[in-house]
C-alpha cells in the first residue's frame, strides 16, 4: 500500500508551494488514475515517489516503511518511450535487470515471457526504429515491468499516440493489469481513459493542493468500451469534466 | 553517386578555372597548373610516397592518437564535475588563442628536429575539437533518459557507460572528422618550420627552389590523404551509428 502522509513541496524556482500537508493512499494491486490541469503538480507526485525529487515534509510509505529506505519498489514509464536507439529491444527490455545485475541466463529467459505476454516476441533483435509508436510504448511497459517492481507509476503514457492506437493500448494497459497483478498509478489528461482504466480516480483542482477528491468509478472488471455509455458513467464523465473545467477558470 | 554529383561538377569547374589562368599567366612558379602539379607528383613519386608522406604520416597518426585520448579525458573529466569543467573549459579556449605558427619554434628548441615537436604542433591544434565536441556530446545527453535510469537504481558509472558515451558516440565520430585534416595541416606546419623530412619540409625545399608544382604536389597529396582518412571515419561512422538520426 502506498501513503503519503502530509507531505508538502516547493520547486526551488518557484515561490508557492506545489503540494501541501497532502495526503492520500493507494490499495495494492489497484487501478487509480490521477487527473488534473497541467502544472498541476500531478508528475510531482511521481517523481516524489521515485526519489526524482527529494521529500521536503511528511512522508511517503509503500507497505508502511518510508520509501527513502526502499529499493526498487516502483518502477517509471513517462509520457516518451525513451528506448535507447542504440539497443536491440531485446536489450531494452533487459536493462532494468542489467542494472540489478540479474544474471543473464535469467534476464534472457524473463525477456521472453514479458515479450510473449506484450506481443512482441518477433521483435526482440529489431531496432526501436523499426516499431510503430504503440508497438514502442508496449515495450516501454515490457521494460518498466521487468524492473520487478511492484507499483508502476505511468506518465501519460499513451497521451502521443493516435486515438485509435491509444484505445487499442488501453484495453491492452487492462489485459496487462489483470494478467501481473500489479499496483498502477496513472496519469492522465483525458477523462474517458481515467474511468475506463481505473477503479479510483483522484482529481487535483487546487493549487496548491492539500487533498485530491477521490472517485471511486461504479464499474467491474473486465471492462469493455460499451461501459462507457452507460447513463451514469456519462453522467461521471460530464460531472469530473465540469470539475477540471472549474480548477482550470479559477486556478 | 547521384548525391556527390553536384561537389564533382564544382571541383572539375573550379579545376577548369584554375587551368585556364595558371595558362594565361604562364609562369609556374607564380602559379602551376593542375596537369603541372600531376606530372610534378609522377616525377616525384619516389620521395614523396616513400620517405616524406610515411614521415608526416606518423607524425599526424601519433598526434591524433594522443589528442584523441587527451580530449576524451578532458570531456569526461569536465562532464563529471561542474567545478572541473569551471577550471578547464577557459583554459582549454586559451590554448587555442595561441598562435600555433609562432609557438612552434619554441617546441623544435625544446624537442629538437625529433619527431615529438612536431607531434605537440599537431596535438596543440587537434585536442581542442575533440575535448570541446565530445563534451558537448555528455552534454546532449537526455535529462529524462537519465532520470529514467535513476529510477532503475543506475549509479553514475552507469549512466555514462549506458547512456552519456552512446549518446556522445556521434560527436565522437564528427570530432575525428574535423581532427582529422587539423592533424594533417599541424604536421605540415610543424615541417616546415623545422624537419629533416615531411612532406610539409618538402614543399618548403621545393619552394626555395622555386619549383611551383614541386611546392604544390605534397600538398594535394596531404589533401587526399585527409580526404580518405576522413571517408574512412564516415563509412565506419555509418557502419556503427545507424541509429544517430533517432537520438
Amino acid at each position: 500500500m502506498l501513503q503519503f502522509e502530509n507531505v508538502s513541496f516547493r520547486y526551488a524556482e518557484d515561490d508557492f508551494d506545489m503540494m501541501r500537508n497532502l495526503n492520500f493512499q493507494v490499495e495494492d494491486r489497484e487501478f487509480v488514475s490521477i487527473i488534473g490541469a497541467s502544472g498541476c503538480g500531478k508528475s510531482t507526485i511521481f517523481r516524489l515517489i521515485n526519489g526524482l525529487e527529494k521529500l521536503q515534509q511528511g512522508r511517503i510509505l509503500v507497505d508502511g516503511r518510508p520509501v527513502q529506505e526502499l529499493k526498487n519498489y516502483s518502477a517509471f514509464m513517462p509520457q516518451k518511450d525513451l528506448l535507447f536507439p542504440w539497443h536491440t529491444i531485446e536489450k531494452n527490455i533487459c536493462l532494468p535487470m542489467e542494472l540489478a545485475k540479474v544474471p543473464k541466463a535469467e534476464q534472457e529467459k524473463r525477456c521472453k515471457e514479458v515479450l510473449e505476454q506484450v506481443g512482441l516476441s518477433e521483435y526482440a533483435p529489431k531496432y526501436p526504429k523499426d516499431l510503430s509508436g504503440g508497438m514502442k510504448q508496449r515495450v516501454a511497459f515490457a521494460r518498466t515491468l521487468l524492473s520487478g517492481a511492484d507499483m508502476l507509476l505511468l506518465d501519460e503514457p499513451f497521451s502521443a499516440l493516435d486515438y485509435l492506437t491509444r484505445v487499442d493500448m488501453q484495453e491492452w494497459l487492462l489485459h496487462q493489469w489483470e494478467h501481473y497483478h500489479k499496483t498502477i498509478l496513472f496519469i492522465t489528461h483525458d477523462v474517458e481513459e481515467a474511468i475506463f482504466l481505473s477503479k479510483t480516480i483522484y482529481i487535483i483542482q487546487d493549487r496548491p493542493f492539500s487533498q485530491m477528491e477521490r472517485v471511486e468509478v461504479p464499474l467491474s472488471y473486465p471492462r469493455n468500451r460499451e461501459d462507457l455509455k452507460r447513463p451514469d458513467i456519462v453522467e461521471l464523465k460530464e460531472t469530473l469534466i465540469e470539475k477540471l473545467r472549474r480548477s482550470v477558470m479559477n486556478p | 553517386m547521384k548525391k556527390h554529383l553536384p561537389s564533382v561538377i564544382l571541383a572539375v569547374v573550379l579545376l577548369l578555372l584554375w587551368q585556364g589562368i595558371a595558362m594565361i599567366i604562364d609562369a609556374a612558379y607564380i602559379l602551376p597548373s593542375p596537369t603541372q602539379i600531376c606530372v610534378r607528383l609522377w616525377e616525384l613519386r619516389k620521395p614523396l610516397f616513400l620517405v616524406h608522406l610515411p614521415a608526416t604520416m606518423k607524425v599526424t597518426a601519433i598526434g591524433l592518437l594522443i589528442s584523441i585520448v587527451l580530449g576524451i579525458l578532458l570531456a569526461v573529466v569536465m562532464d563529471a564535475s561542474e567545478k572541473v569543467e569551471r577550471a578547464l573549459y577557459p583554459v582549454i579556449v586559451a590554448s587555442q588563442t595561441i598562435p600555433t605558427t609562432a609557438i612552434a619554434p619554441l617546441f623544435i628548441l625544446w624537442f629538437g628536429y625529433s619527431i615529438w615537436s612536431k607531434v605537440l604542433v599537431t596535438i596543440l591544434i587537434t585536442f581542442f575539437p575533440i575535448a570541446i565536441t565530445v563534451f558537448d556530446g555528455f552534454k546532449a545527453t537526455k535529462r529524462e533518459m537519465e532520470e529514467l535510469l535513476q529510477t532503475y537504481g543506475a549509479t553514475k558509472a552507469d549512466i555514462f557507460w549506458k547512456l552519456k558515451l552512446p549518446t556522445a558516440l556521434p560527436n565522437f565520430f564528427s570530432a575525428i572528422k574535423m581532427a582529422i585534416p587539423l592533424s594533417v595541416i599541424g604536421a605540415a606546419i610543424a615541417e616546415w618550420l623545422g624537419a629533416q623530412e615531411g612532406l610539409g619540409y618538402f614543399s618548403k625545399r621545393m619552394m626555395t627552389q622555386l619549383d611551383g608544382a614541386g611546392v604544390f604536389a605534397p600538398v594535394v597529396l596531404l589533401s587526399i590523404t585527409a580526404m580518405v582518412a576522413v571517408g574512412i571515419i564516415t563509412v565506419l561512422e555509418y557502419r556503427f551509428i545507424k541509429w544517430r538520426k533517432e537520438i
